[in-house]
């Protein structure tokens, strides 16, 4: 460990590093701001759909000297919402920058088992992360077909459809490095003492969600080449025979299938729901155990409701297939399969309700982050249920209902469980807290605003107003009744987006005090915790590896004088 | 829970056969939503006021003991279980199983294209003509209907307008020119992709007369706008503007209807003929 120390430069320190602590701050930084770049083009989206053809106020001049969101621009940015916020956002957040940072800090390892993988998993991510936007700037501008990319439409788009594909094998690739890291990671250089049932529930959701990247991954790399070569080279895996655009016969048409692409898609992006909700899963339940100072209610019954939840997640994906002209049997096992996979998610989200029976619970800013990510994320949960059964969703496929249904599980739910996380290990990386004030001002503006926009949501959802409509819904007399709703979301988006500066103010001045040598700020018992400074030592983590001999969430255990009991305490 | 339903914001018309069967399971599973929603609230706010820090300085390590919520799981699991053998198995079997074919039956193709609707009828023979990619002229054959086929001699298209007998099973053959669409209906409660290179049986029977819903919606933001045919999957740059109209007629309405497009399209023969004349 310490030879490591001796040849460092500033450049291999911080940059080119392969200390897993380092490779997760900039996993961390450039996801956050990936995520503020995907919420400011909601945030012109919105004013688009609030104010249709009207001028863009402030930096309308980006889209042209009429400076109106014309549709083609309007499906870029839809398009490239959704792919900056999952792919270039969330997941890089909390897999990427959560799970490399505290994973081998809370199994008491030096480092991840592959320090080379895990630096070139970071770099591919950021390199698929600028060919992604280097889309905007092709002829045509960026991808236009919805992140889902449904052929032939995505087919016989401009060229930024190309860019986006090449951008997602970038990505696709770094997930795949990081996650055969996480596995072996977490089943070979667990601390002694550190058994299965010892490991935070933390620990489990990125081992778990590492299967389904590593699994679910590949069909979709797969058909993104498919789909370049039906753009370059002139092949027809999505087309098939007899297609007019514009009027002109398409002559490479002939023998592919759309639906094709639509399965191994799905059969990715099922999966990626589970891979955003789990890590949040783990965040939640850490901060919850701490600040109800008792274990949390069920830890055996969390860990098999997630592993369950997995493997699940691989038998549903055509569940968002129902109106492609599904038959009886696939509907049925689909349906099947969807209604089980909401009983580990009701199991989950009781046991952490449970968890707080008997608890002392201390409202602090990452708590109050985590209290609000379960009934956000029951009604993210609960809102799929309609979406699951092919009868109701005649009705509600594809409107804002589903718009509502899978924000309220991402937005509120999986991003406030990142923001918790934020707060609560803030004092781990840095040595220094952030100010409870501006974080308790963040997350109450924050609560009322995610509400704002995704609410409303559901009731247009229910009078069947379509998504992706360039104008809200303006030509639709079905949408006449609702449409007013559009400028609430749109104020509650952008007041949500001003709510923000309490965090970047927050992040900012915490940044210039001094550190304040507090180790353990929260009283926990993990590893990560206990057993290294805050921040860790450099590379290696811990003066000496740690020995495990208990579970990790003996919090108030009778007879014991503190209200925790460390994971390395004997006895 | 449907008059909630409706008050907030699923259009009060269900104006199909099927309609209010789709109606009825939304309103089930809302049932079953709000029931766990609020059983978890309760719970939820009861929890958090009554184990405060300064209520409950010391937490109890051995938390909650009893097994009520694996009851409560169970429960859901039966919900389920007989929403998905009860409603939605039968609801999608009738869907797909029950496609109508008998004599009463109206027949009509739909095809999306961006960014239109083109809607196809046999005529009097019944049987739709040949249609061939070649022959897709955007101006005057846009579906490519080959007149020198004798069943597509007396076949009619539209564009946008799709007009339909009320009380009478229809029967939509959907397909597309170029990209995905979906046709959506929504005050009928009808969805369905139009997929590239396959041709969907989608199928429905309107219970409202356009006329009679016109006097519903009386008073309503949508006084005065018909039913409308809605693109409900994002086809490129003229998606959000790809409406079509749809006419239900009573069954006198609808003969006359179709005479007036027969005449039509003698009428266009006539000009057809003297072109190839002279």
């Amino acid at each position: 460990m310490s030879d490591n120390h001796t040849k460092e430069t500033f450049f291999t320190k911080y940059i080119w590093s392969i200390d897993h602590k380092v490779i997760g701050i900039q996993y961390g930084i450039t996801a956050l701001l990936w995520l503020l770049v995907g919420f400011g083009l909601m945030m012109v989206m919105r004013y688009q759909l609030a104010y249709p053809d009207t001028q863009i106020p402030f930096i309308g001049w980006i889209f042209g000297e009429d400076k109106l969101l014309l549709p083609e621009k309007y499906n870029s940015l839809g398009a490239m919402h959704g792919t900056i916020m999952i792919f270039l956002g969330v997941v890089p957040l909390a897999f990427g920058a959560f799970g490399n940072y505290l994973v081998p800090l809370q199994i008491g390892a030096i480092d991840m088992a592959f320090p080379r993988l895990n630096a070139a998993s970071y770099w591919t991510y950021f390199l698929g992360s600028i060919i992604m936007v280097v889309g905007f700037f092709v002829p045509g501008g960026a991808a236009n077909s919805g992140w889902t990319s449904y052929p032939p439409l995505a087919d016989v788009a401009t060229a930024g459809q190309t860019v986006w594909l090449l951008g997602m094998v970038m990505l696709i690739t770094s997930s795949l490095l990081g996650s055969v890291n996480i596995m072996v990671t977490v089943i070979q250089l667990r601390a002694e003492g550190m058994t299965w049932f010892r490991l935070p529930i933390f620990v489990w959701t990125q081992f778990i969600t590492a299967f389904l990247l590593l699994l679910a991954f590949p069909p979709l790399e797969a058909a993104g080449i498919l789909q370049l070569m039906d753009r370059l080279a002139g092949t027809s895996f999505f087309l098939p025979t007899g297609l007019v655009v514009s009027g002109e016969v398409l002559t490479n048409a002939g023998g592919g299938s759309p639906l094709l692409w639509q399965h191994l898609f799905w059969f990715l992006a099922h999966p990626e729901v589970y891979v955003l909700i789990l890590p949040a899963f783990g965040i939640i339940s850490e901060i919850i155990a701490n600040n109800t100072r008792k274990p949390l209610s069920g830890y055996k019954s969390l860990v098999y409701a997630m592993t369950f939840l997995g493997f699940m997640s691989f038998v549903v994906w055509a569940h968002h297939m129902y109106l492609t002209g599904m038959g009886t049997t696939m509907g049925a096992f689909f349906q099947t399969t969807t209604m089980i996979i909401s009983i580990p998610s009701v199991v989950i989200l009781t046991a952490l309700l449970l968890s707080l029976w008997g608890g002392s619970i201390r409202f602090n800013t990452p708590m109050l982050f985590a209290l609000a990510f379960l009934p956000m994320f029951g009604i993210g949960g609960l809102t799929g249920l309609p979406l699951g059964l092919a009868a109701a969703d005649i009705h509600l496929h594809d409107t804002y209902y589903v718009i509502g249904h899978f924000h309220y599980v991402v937005a509120p739910g999986t991003l406030f469980a990142l923001f918790a996380g934020v707060y609560f290990w803030f004092p781990k990386v840095t040595g220094k807290s952030l100010n409870e004030s501006l974080g308790k001002l963040h997350f109450y503006f924050s609560f009322i605003f995610m509400n704002g926009v995704f609410m409303p949501m559901f009731i247009q959802g229910l009078a069947g107003v379509s998504r992706r409509l360039a104008d809200g819904g303006q030509a639709y007399a079905h949408a006449a009744d609702v449409i007013y709703l559009n400028e609430i979301m749109s104020w509650s988006a952008w007041l949500l987006g001003m709510a923000q500066l309490f965090f970047i103010a927050n992040v900012v001045l915490t940044l210039f005090k001094a550190r304040t040598g507090e180790i353990n700020p929260w009283n926990a018992t993990t590893i990560d915790w206990t057993e290294t400074t805050s921040p860790p030592l450099g590379h290696g983590n811990f003066e000496k590896i740690p020995v495990v001999y208990r579970g990790p969430y003996e919090y108030s255990v009778p007879g014991s004088k503190i209200d925790f009991t460390p994971q390395t305490e004997k006895g | 829970m449907l008059e909630v339903l409706r008050k907030l914001g699923l259009p009060s018309v269900s104006a199909s056969t099927q309609g209010p069967s789709i109606d009825n399971i939304i309103s089930m599973v809302h049932w079953l939503m709000l029931v766990l929603f609020v059983g978890w609230g309760i719970f939820f706010i009861y929890t958090l006021l009554r184990f405060r820090e300064s209520k409950n300085p010391k937490a109890d390590y051995g938390g909650i003991k009893n097994h009520y919520s694996s009851y409560a799981e169970a429960g859901v699991a039966l919900i389920e279980i007989a929403l998905l053998f009860g409603f939605a198995f039968p609801i999608w079997a009738s869907r797909i199983n029950d496609v109508p074919q008998g004599p009463d039956t109206v027949q009509i193709r739909v095809i999306g294209q961006q960014f239109a609707w083109n809607i196809h009828y046999p005529g009097d023979d019944g049987v739709f003509g040949k249609t061939d990619v070649n022959l897709v002229n955007e101006q005057d054959n846009p579906i490519g209907i080959d007149r020198s086929d004798d069943f597509a001699k007396d076949d009619i298209w539209t564009i946008n307008q799709l007009h339909i007998p009320v009380n009478t099973p229809v029967n939509i053959l959907l397909s597309t020119k170029d990209v995905i669409h979906n046709f959506k209906l929504p005050e009928l409660r009808v969805s369905q992709d139009a997929i590239s290179g396959m041709q969907i049986p989608v199928w429905f029977e309107a219970t409202m007369t356009s006329e009679e819903f016109l006097e519903q919606s009386v008073g309503t933001g949508r006084e005065g706008k018909g039913f409308q045919i809605a693109c409900a999957q994002l086809c490129g740059l003229g998606h959000s503007k790809m409406v079509g109209y749809m006419t239900v007629h009573d069954d006198e309405g609808y003969s006359n209807w179709l005479e007036e497009q027969k005449e039509y399209l003698l009428e266009e023969d006539e000009d057809d003929w003297g072109d190839d004349e002279w």
